[in-house]
């Protein structure tokens, strides 16, 4: 797998508005992960040489960072938080729903590709606890028996 | 008590239009910093007394005197816009509400410490406000306020919105820079190598908070007597068990009652048990210092790891079990140590595995001293804060609610969940 000359291009965008086009790595790694489904060690690769590094060096940054994917994932990331105020505001019932409702344990992916359920620490959205997050949504502060209806809102 | 200015606008229905923020006499504070010279935009912070929002507390105008005014060197602003300790979301607020603010409190550092690129670190994790601060920076670029020759002063300023990618060690000053650079966030040994000095690509660099540069526009747009009678004003993030959780403004000094009760107190016929007060760094405390001022004298208290940190206080009643919490919070350093030292490193795993034995009824008597042995081992070895902020949940609440733990380990069952239904 290739990234398209639009990404490639995007990265190179994103380079040049740094000193030195390493900062730009993280950034370049989301764009390919976005075009790729996944940071499949061939597009860290192609990044890597975008940036003028060694491949190793952009693999061994990527694996760091949560945010990162190295198998495909689900059309939407559901991120339940379960730090502090949310785990007192009733985080596990809103886990314990979305796995049954989902059928999935967390970090697994519905069979039809449509969900990945995750846990995240901290969402710094304590106010809206428990909070969850839908791909670049935010809802909170969610009862269970909201989350039927908001589910249905991602095709 | 003062009227609340740092949130005056966060509610408002054109939320970072820059005309809106214009009309409101936003950026009339960088007007005036671009007529002062830069030694006296420096003074006038440092007069103000303002501290650092981050959680360290320290004098920003102090810490902009730190980098060298040799024209010749590079220097660079940054922002720490990686908020993610469990309670805290002011910074947050912030930038999602007013954004225009922090870019004029960035310009306006920028010029006072002779910097010509600014970036600010944002987690990836905050997609509203990064897509607010993109419609912001290009508003800001397109009028003059950003870019070359700013308002005619012949001042200019990049400013490039950078991205995190999940990782909380990634908040703590260096490691920020580490991963600016591209790297893993592991954070750098300090000293000698102090941001001011050697931060950015090596080169002096002002690294600040969201919340403190949103305070340095309101300084220099009303001048810092203004400033110093305000209170001085600080952003509380209050969540868990109270009625309303949210972002407050309060004087400096609120004790803890007063911040619950500005956040609608607890739910009813719920009693107060315990309370992080500077986020899950901190030390917990009980219902005794329930009048304690929250300022940077809670470090003063008896009670080890006490501190008022980025001011996230969360509340817990008498539903809240502490092993639980505790063992929670240690499960979040355990998982966000960057595992460059042993002590943070193999310290939290170790924490982690007695908690989770014990809060499942397989707790030994002996467990409780193991505890607070591990944390005496982190205490002062660890490579940068982040170590260092589990020994406090660990001592206190072993002083304070050694009850719950013995209760644990003794019969194998939670107390506060066979007292309480919840």
């Amino acid at each position: 797998m290739r990234l398209s000359d639009a990404a490639r291009s995007a990265i190179v965008r994103l380079a040049g508005q740094f000193p030195q086009p390493r900062s730009a790595l993280l950034g370049a790694l989301f764009v390919a992960q976005e075009e790729a489904g996944a940071l499949h060690p061939e597009v860290v690769a192609e990044v890597a040489a975008l940036l003028g590094l060694p491949a190793s060096e952009a693999a061994a940054v990527a694996s760091f960072y949560h945010l990162y994917r190295f198998r495909p994932e689900g059309r939407h990331l559901i991120q339940v938080c379960t730090n502090v105020s949310c785990l007192l505001n009733g985080c596990r019932a809103v886990l314990d729903d979305l796995r049954r409702r989902l059928g999935i344990q967390v970090g697994e992916t519905t069979p039809d590709g449509r969900f990945t359920l995750k846990t995240a620490e901290c969402l710094a959205a304590c106010e809206a606890a428990p909070v969850v997050m839908v791909g670049p949504d935010r809802h909170g502060p969610l009862r269970p028996e909201q989350i039927g209806e908001i589910l249905e809102r991602y095709a | 008590m003062p009227e609340p200015f740092l949130l005056k606008y966060i509610h408002e229905p054109d939320q970072g239009d820059l005309d809106a923020y214009v009309s409101r006499g936003g950026y009339e504070g960088l007007r005036r910093a671009l007529a002062m010279r830069p030694e006296e935009v420096v003074d006038e912070v440092e007069r103000s007394g303002l501290r650092g929002r981050g959680g360290a507390g320290f004098g920003t105008g102090r810490k902009w005197k730190f980098l060298p005014r040799d024209p010749a060197v590079t220097k660079y602003v940054v922002v720490n816009a990686d908020e993610g300790e469990p309670g805290t979301f002011k910074d947050r607020t912030l930038m999602e509400g007013d954004p225009h603010r922090l870019i004029e409190g960035i310009v306006i550092a920028g010029y006072a410490v002779d910097a010509h690129q600014a970036f600010i670190y944002l987690r990836r994790e905050f997609h509203r406000a990064r897509a607010v601060l993109e419609r912001a920076i290009a508003q800001a670029y397109e009028r003059g306020y950003l870019g070359r020759d700013i308002l005619g002063s012949g001042y200019h300023l990049d400013l490039v919105l950078a991205t995190g990618a999940g990782a909380y060690i990634a908040g703590e000053e260096t490691a920020l820079l580490e991963s600016l650079e591209g790297r893993r966030a592991m954070p750098r040994l300090k000293p000698p190598f102090y941001p001011a000095v050697k931060g950015l690509y090596m080169q002096p660099t002002a690294l600040n908070n969201v919340e403190t540069l949103c305070h340095v526009a309101w300084i220099l747009a009303r001048g810092e007597a203004w400033y110093r009678e305000q209170g001085p004003p600080i952003l509380f993030s209050v969540s868990g068990h109270v009625q309303r959780p949210g972002v407050y403004e309060l004087p400096l000094g609120t004790s803890i009652r007063q911040v619950i009760e500005a956040a609608g107190g607890l739910r009813p016929g719920r009693a107060f048990k315990a309370c992080f007060p500077g986020g899950t760094s901190s030390a917990i405390l009980p219902a005794a210092y329930l009048d304690t001022p929250m300022d940077y004298d809670l470090a003063k208290l008896d009670v080890y790891g006490a501190m008022l940190g980025s001011a996230a206080l969360i509340v817990m009643d008498d539903t809240a079990c502490m092993v639980e919490v505790v063992a929670r919070t240690v499960e979040f350093y355990r998982d966000e140590s960057c595992g460059k030292c042993t002590p943070c490193r193999e310290g939290t795993v170790w924490l982690s595995q007695v908690l989770d034995r014990i809060l499942h009824g397989k707790g030994r008597p002996e467990d409780l001293e193991l505890l607070d042995g591990i944390a005496r081992g982190m205490t002062g070895t660890c490579f940068c804060p982040l170590g260092e902020s589990v020994p406090p949940a660990i001592y206190s609440s072993l002083r304070f609610f050694r009850h719950e733990y013995d209760h644990h380990v003794r019969t194998g069952h939670c107390d506060v969940k066979t007292a309480v239904q919840v």
